[in-house]
């Protein structure tokens, strides 16, 4: 593909501009020409966009992609593939990895690695605490200044109050994330799904919502002793969103994000006792999911994050109990946010997107990233036709991985074009990298 | 067959048991569930009668030993079994009330033998409709009724169907029930 | 009827009466000199059990063969099972050995929802994990409407530790469908959240229950759940909710105890009383047994879709 391109009649949708009309878009030498009518292409190769929507390539705060360690699930290269077909052009890359990326080294690593695959920017995420033991803390300095914005022993949670004080206090003056996998241990103990109806209805050992908000409070509390900046990861319960609330009325700086499972599901689509369902944490009941729509459409949730936990095959296809969490997420993200959200009117599609990659973009202090798209700006953008029908199967994914918790299920909405720095690294929905 | 025909040959059939066994010592009725039961219990009734004779009577559900266990979509229905003396060394007179390929005499004869050693196993039946698709005859036939292999042969006996008759009707849409289709 | 049995649930209100119904007929060939019938002749069950169960493997085992089925026996004791093969590559191999019916046991809830995936045969639930053990609950409605004449109107206490038993999940489910009255009795550690929606009521107090219930049904009650701490001390839970000749007096004329068995004496029933439901014991065995036969007889007796 050339390295002009010229995206024709597209709704372009910006909600860093507030842009939200039907234009052209031309990209050159990795940056946005021009937007709007009456632009130069000459010699660009003309794409037609005619009944999509144009946007920012979408920020993902929060993917597992397995590498280095477990390269039988998913590799940086795979990963980046299966987020670009899923509109991402940016993905934060969690640290529990093995070996656990605790240090710079590890972080450059995996940073090489995105590089040489040139299909979307990686910026990995480091641990808080060493080997994500929850008891010294890691280099946070170095590995800040190494590139790294995000920090969290995700995976698991920080359970001692001294460590993660120390973390919000000392990460301060770096501008970093402290992000937080908030589950009280004692009280999720042996946990397989969300503790309610449906966990005694099915024999399985629940963890009540309780145990997110207690660590959410605590950790609350710790922000505003600290001043440090927290972000809640994975929001479950419609709890949190509460004690969300109280803290954004004392305006602390603090972020949250939910998956796509959590804002589809809940705890009744276990009945079948479908393994690729279980997460962590686990889809709580209606009553949440509904609190959890409502929390992001209101903006105290600002991001959604999908969580991309890529398992072996072997792995969740064993008894309920000895199957791993997690569910792949990058390429059905934005379809099920369309599906699920914006379709029956519960966000507009102006701020899905805004939550799905400006909102994000801005944690992560990435400004090549979430917009605005206008000249001069890094050209990372995707188009998807939001009228587009397919159906989840276990073979059309580009990660290692099929364990989606959507498998079989009918979505609208799909990726047609994504642009990284001006390379149009998916063209038709097939990855060209 | 209307009920006085019904009774008379009940009667004759009694008779016919004791002459054939010259009495009524060592016989034992079987009846094949369900209205076979009954029927097996109204001749015994008679061979108290004629010949004050109190013959054991019992009840043989045949279900589990048809041979169309796992051809039909549904499990066939199950009735009672009741045989509370032993069969060893007696003339078992097995009553049914209609003989039709002789598949279900076939499974009860099975089926009794897991009972015990019977001395000899007669058949008495209240019709004959033909269309035999085993080596299957009856010792004592009360009525004869010749039947294309379509139709439907009904019969109804007071203790269950509060009337007593025999009723042959028109082929129907319905496959065959358990109870008088495959006799 | 339908293919598997996960669960109680899966059966509908007719299709317990007649599960029923049929077992009496097997209880009577349980009585005959030959105890055998021909219907299942050439069928195939296998017994899955990752879990060591004597007494339940020996009632599908004999169940089975009385139907004159054949009957293989996969446990934890010998074979594959204890060599680590997963449950999916054992689950193609019964396929492959063309096995009609696979009775599983195992300690992981869901894991007989999850066979029925990997094979054609019918499965049924011998007892999964915490959730149900739906041929226990059969089992017991048979011999409480043996003794009681009916279910519907029954009133049944099921007393002891709710939350982690797969029997008192399936009786309640089963006892609720056929229009029984139960009370969920125990400490509140020991009670699911949301037992209500259940269809029962639940009391953490046992005395005011004993005089109206027909039924006692004790379950037992592990000593590691008291070292998890779902209640302080073996004495304190006896004391509120063991089953002591006391207690027994205040039961209502008739009234039955049951327990399934294995009993801890001293802790969910006393010494004094646990010959009490011994007795109704020795007729669960035939019961068992019949109730099994019926069940396998009812699944596997119609056409198989292959």
């Amino acid at each position: 593909m050339s390295r002009r391109l010229f995206f024709r009649g597209a709704r372009v949708v910006d909600p860093a501009s507030q842009r939200d009309e039907v234009g052209d878009v031309l990209v050159g030498d990795g940056r946005i020409e021009g937007v709007g009518s009456g632009l130069d292409s000459k010699g660009a190769t003309v794409v037609d966009c005619d009944g999509m929507v144009l946007a920012p390539g979408l920020v993902d705060l929060h993917a597992h992609l397995r590498e280095p360690g477990r390269e039988d699930k998913e590799t940086v290269e795979t990963g980046s593939r299966a987020a670009a077909v899923g509109g991402y052009t940016a993905v934060c890359a969690m640290p529990n990895t093995e070996p656990v990326t605790d240090n710079a080294g590890i972080v450059a690593e995996v940073r090489a690695l995105a590089e040489r695959a040139g299909i979307c920017a990686v910026y990995p995420a480091g641990a808080i605490t060493r080997g994500l033991e929850g008891e010294a803390l890691t280099d946070i300095g170095e590995m800040a200044q190494a590139g790294v914005r995000l920090f969290t022993d995700d995976g698991r949670c920080v359970q001692s109050s001294r460590i993660m004080r120390l973390a919000l206090e000392y990460s301060r003056p770096f501008d970093v994330v402290i992000g937080q996998h908030s589950q009280d241990e004692a009280l999720s103990e042996g946990w397989q799904m969300h503790e309610g109806h449906y966990s005694a209805l099915l024999g399985l050992s629940g963890a009540p919502a309780e145990a997110e908000e207690i660590i959410v409070a605590r950790d609350i509390a710790l922000a505003r002793l600290t001043g440090g900046r927290l972000h809640i990861t994975h929001v479950s319960s419609a709890g949190t969103v509460e004690l969300i609330r109280q803290a954004a009325r004392r305006q602390l700086p603090l972020t949250a994000d939910v998956t796509p499972h959590h804002l589809a599901l809940a705890d009744e689509d276990l009945v079948t006792y479908d393994t690729n369902l279980k997460v962590n944490p686990p889809l709580r009941s209606v009553e949440h999911r509904d609190g959890l729509r409502d929390g992001l459409a209101e903006g105290l949730i600002d991001a959604v994050a999908t969580d991309h936990a890529p398992h072996a095959v072997e792995e969740k296809e064993q008894e309920f109990d000895q199957a791993p969490p997690g569910t792949t997420g990058l390429e059905t993200a934005l379809a099920v946010v369309l599906t699920e959200l914006v379709e029956p009117g519960i966000l507009d599609l102006a701020t899905a997107l805004r939550r799905m990659s400006t909102g994000p973009a801005h944690i992560l202090r990435l400004d090549d990233q979430g917009g605005p798209l206008e000249p001069g700006s890094a050209a990372n953008l995707m188009v998807f036709d939001p009228a587009a029908e397919w159906t989840v199967e276990p073979g059309g994914f580009e990660s290692k991985s099929r364990n989606s918790a959507f498998l079989g299920r009918t979505l609208r909405g799909r990726v047609v074009h994504t642009v990284f720095r001006g390379d149009l690294v998916v063209h038709e929905g097939k990855a060209q990298k | 067959m209307d009920e006085a025909e019904i009774r008379r040959a009940t009667i004759r059939i009694a008779h016919e048991i004791i002459e054939r066994n010259k009495g009524a010592s060592g016989v034992a009725l079987v009846g094949i569930a369900a209205r076979g039961d009954d029927l097996a219990r109204r001749l015994a009734a008679e061979l108290l009668r004629i010949e004050g004779a109190d013959v054991p009577v019992g009840a043989l559900d045949i279900t589990f030993y048809r041979d169309d266990i796992g051809l039909r979509s549904e499990a066939p229905e199950v009735h009672e079994t009741r045989i509370d003396f032993d069969v060893t060394g007696k003339t078992v007179v097995l009553v049914d009330d209609v003989l039709f390929t002789g598949r279900t005499i076939r499974s009860a004869l099975d089926a009794l033998v897991d009972f015990g050693r019977p001395q000899a196993v007669q058949l008495a039946v209240l019709v004959d409709r033909g269309h035999r698709e085993l080596p299957i005859r009856a010792d004592y036939v009360g009525k004869n009724v010749p039947t294309r292999a379509d139709e439907q042969v009904r019969v109804a006996i007071r203790e269950v169907d509060g009337e007593d008759a025999v009723y042959v009707g028109a082929p129907t849409a319905s496959a065959p029930h358990a109870v008088g289709g495959t006799s | 009827m339908i293919k598997h049995l996960l669960s109680v649930n899966d059966l509908s209100r007719e299709d317990v009466v007649r599960i029923l119904d049929t077992a009496e007929s097997f209880r009577e060939v349980g009585t005959r000199v030959i105890k055998k019938v021909p219907a299942l002749r050439g069928r195939t069950v296998v017994n899955l059990f990752y879990e060591n169960s004597t007494r339940t493997r020996i009632s599908f085992e004999l169940a089975a063969k009385r139907l004159s089925a054949d009957v293989i026996n996969f446990t934890t004791s010998g074979s594959s099972v204890a060599k680590g093969e997963s449950l999916k590559d054992t689950a193609l191999t019964l396929q492959a050995m063309g096995a009609d019916a696979i009775v599983i046991r195992h300690s992981s809830s869901g894991s007989p929802m999850t066979l029925t995936k990997w094979v054609h045969a019918s499965v049924l639930n011998a007892g999964d994990g915490t959730h149900e053990h739906p041929t226990q609950a059969l089992l017991d409605m048979y011999t409480m409407r043996e003794r009681f004449g009916r279910i519907e109107g029954l009133t049944v206490a099921i007393v002891g530790d709710v939350l982690h038993s797969r029997v008192a999940r399936s009786l309640t489910f089963g006892l609720s469908k056929m229009g029984a009255d139960v009370t969920l009795v125990g400490p509140p550690t020991l009670i699911p959240p949301d037992a209500g929606a259940w269809g029962t009521t639940v009391s953490h107090e046992l005395d005011p229950v004993l005089p109206k219930a027909e039924v006692c049904y004790m379950l037992r009650v592990q000593r590691e759940r008291q070292r998890q701490q779902f209640f302080p001390s073996i004495r304190e839970y006896a004391r509120l909710y063991g089953l002591t000749g006391e207690r027994v007096s205040t039961l209502p004329e008739g009234a039955m105890i049951m327990h399934p068995g294995p009993m801890n004496r001293g802790v969910e029933i006393a010494s004094e009383v646990a010959d009490l439901p011994q007795s109704v014991i020795t007729e669960q065995v035939t019961n068992g047994i019949a109730v099994r036969m019926s069940l396998l007889y009812l699944m596997l007796g119609g056409t198989q879709d292959v």
